[in-house]
């Protein structure tokens, strides 16, 4: 027993994969399979309590014809598209502001992360009671500087609940785009800027010349991770309009949810979410190649 | 890579001393207001809320940004009228179950990947960033199916066991960063004095380790303080919910919306994760951007 421990020991192959076991464990039971599962139901006709059969691509045939499914990927585009672009704009444009020579620095950068890590259910209850009807306040001021002559239904109507819950969405994701970007400029050094205006280049020409081509490998990350917590974004959706009005805000993840849990059809549910999985390849392949760039730009290989 | 091995800039000051001190209030001071008043309004809106009677929650005439008449009816029926303290209770014990597991399995496994250099660990520390990868949403359903079959429906222990799915992979991925940022001359010396792995990883990198341990700790709890959807999905009855769906689902009753107490359950929901960040800011923000820059 003693000589299989020093043994076991001194060999890193076999203490590797004992260090390894239980991530590996828990990792293949409640990731890899259910991946593999979820792939396979989405091919079943299975419901809460019943095991499905296997009924070929009956699924997605269905919802390729279904209309709210149709108009839940176009809102699942239009959502990811504006929202990431005006995350993109505002983020990059406070990290620029932070990353000035400014008083309390630590404080506010501090502060500006607040909306990113309060449990975004609750913040979208906030955003519910200040959308509200009746007694929002949006409302209440825009009225009183005489803009607006009736309360605005930010919910109730199919584009008013799109930009009501993009602007919602954007609120929470500007501080993470701006802090992550904000320690990406903060490597830049500002030996160039000074080389640069020493060689008559104005504000815009630097940020243009200098700042962006050396941010661009992290902001294809940065961007990655955006798109794809936006695009497979449930909680917010979930909270403000669960899907309403008339299907307006339905992204694929709520639908999925709708269809499979409090509807009972995890088939068609497991369907919706595997056909998410294409469009997160796509996001997960600019990653890797921003990286790649990235390792090529500091010289290094791999 | 993590924050220990960035080269960060300190003399940032550069040549902002040619910018006139009109023209920084234009391009800096008035948008950074600007964006401090949207991204902190939702907060201020949510304590104002919490203490405001009915009287004035529900009516358009005087100043709504101000509480005219305090009052802690909405907290007092948060904390005795419903069933809030055991959302907190569940929420506290899931987040720190989970994390602190995720965080035994990480700390083995980023030692092993990164330290021990077993054959085929490059690939192992490839697939488990594709595994941070995975979002819950495409997750949950074939999750529910398994959950109801092996009887963990409706139990705190099918959070616990899920929870890591997401934490396990970010936490591992952080762990690397700091552990490669630990001389090697270090292990050496010790393997030559004659400890084993086992000692090397508790007494020496373990200690050194102590600030990744904490960014990657601090992360954890607030992934899983703000998880939603497995909670959602998995859980039913009101003794064993989290605080979000807790709130979502039981302070919602029929079409009179109790927002007082909607706003007080959203905020005591926030503070503890909103306390413990400002306690570690910089671990927090570190364990961010380092997951972000690897």
């Amino acid at each position: 027993m003693a000589s299989f421990v020093t043994r076991l020991q001194d060999n890193r192959n076999a203490l590797g994969l004992l260090f390894l076991a239980p991530t590996a464990i828990l990792l293949l039971v409640f990731l890899t399979y259910p991946l593999g599962l979820g792939t396979w139901l989405g091919f079943t006709d299975a419901k809460i309590g019943r095991p499905g059969e296997w009924i070929g691509l009956g699924n997605f045939e269905f919802l390729w014809n279904d209309s709210v499914t149709r108009l839940a990927l176009f809102n699942t585009i239009f959502y990811t598209v504006v929202a990431s672009v005006i995350k993109f704009g505002l983020g990059l444009w406070l990290a620029l502001i932070l990353n000035q020579h400014l008083p309390f620095k630590a404080f506010l950068r501090a502060i500006v992360l607040l909306p990113f890590i309060v449990p975004t259910a609750l913040s979208a209850i906030a955003f519910w009671w200040i959308y509200d009807s009746q007694f929002s306040i949006v409302s209440w001021l825009l009225q009183r500087m005489g803009l607006i002559h009736g309360y605005i239904d930010f919910l109730g109507d199919p584009w008013n609940a799109r930009f009501s819950t993009i602007a919602a969405n954007i609120w929470r994701g500007v501080p993470f785009v701006a802090i992550t970007l904000l320690a990406g400029l903060q490597t830049i050094s500002p030996s160039y800027y000074e080389a640069a205006s020493l060689d008559g280049a104005s504000p815009f020409q630097q940020f243009r010349y200098v700042t962006l081509p050396l941010l661009t490998p992290i902001i294809a990350v940065v961007m990655t991770f955006s798109v794809l917590f936006t695009f497979t974004d449930f909680q917010l959706i979930y909270v403000l309009t669960r899907g309403g009005p008339l299907n307006a805000t339905h992204l694929m993840a709520t639908l999925s949810f709708q269809r499979a849990i409090p509807g009972g059809s995890l088939g068609e549910g497991a369907a919706i979410a595997t056909a998410m999985v294409p469009f997160l390849l796509a996001a997960i392949l600019v990653s890797y190649f921003g990286l790649q760039r990235r390792a090529w730009q500091q010289g290094g290989k791999d | 890579m993590a924050s220990v091995a960035t080269p960060v800039v300190t003399d940032t000051q550069g040549m902002n001393y040619l910018v006139s001190l009109p023209r920084r209030i234009v391009t800096v001071w008035l948008p950074l207001t600007v964006f401090l008043i949207v991204l902190l309004f939702p907060f201020y809106w949510m304590v104002i809320t919490s203490f405001k009677p009915n009287e004035e929650l529900l009516s358009r005439e005087g100043n709504p940004f101000w509480v005219h008449h305090p009052t802690f009816a909405h907290i007092h029926k948060l904390l005795f009228e419903t069933s809030y303290p055991d959302w907190l209770w569940n929420t506290i014990l899931v987040s720190v179950v989970s994390t602190f597991l995720s965080i035994a399995c990480s700390v083995l496994a980023a030692y092993a990947i990164e330290r021990l250099r077993f054959r085929g660990s490059r690939y192992v520390g490839m697939s488990i960033f594709l595994a941070y990868l995975v979002p819950p949403s495409i997750l949950f359903i074939p999750l529910a199916a398994m959950v109801y079959k092996l009887h963990l429906f409706d139990t705190r222990l099918a959070l616990i066991l899920t929870y890591p799915t997401f934490l396990i992979p970010f936490c591992t991925w952080l762990l690397m960063g700091y552990f490669k940022s630990i001389p090697l001359e270090l292990e050496e010396c010790a393997l030559i004095d004659g400890a084993n792995r086992w000692q090397i990883l508790v007494r020496i990198i373990l200690p050194l380790a102590v600030p990744g341990l904490i960014s990657a700790g601090i992360f954890a709890f607030t992934l899983s303080w703000n998880e939603f959807i497995y909670a959602l999905t998995f859980i039913s009855s009101s003794e064993v919910k989290t605080v979000p769906i807790g709130v979502v689902t039981e302070l919602v009753e029929g079409d009179v919306y109790h927002w007082g107490a909607l706003m007080a359950g959203a905020l005591f929901g926030s503070l503890p994760v909103a306390i413990l960040y400002s306690f570690f800011v910089e671990y927090y923000v570190s364990g961010l951007t380092g997951a972000v820059k690897e």
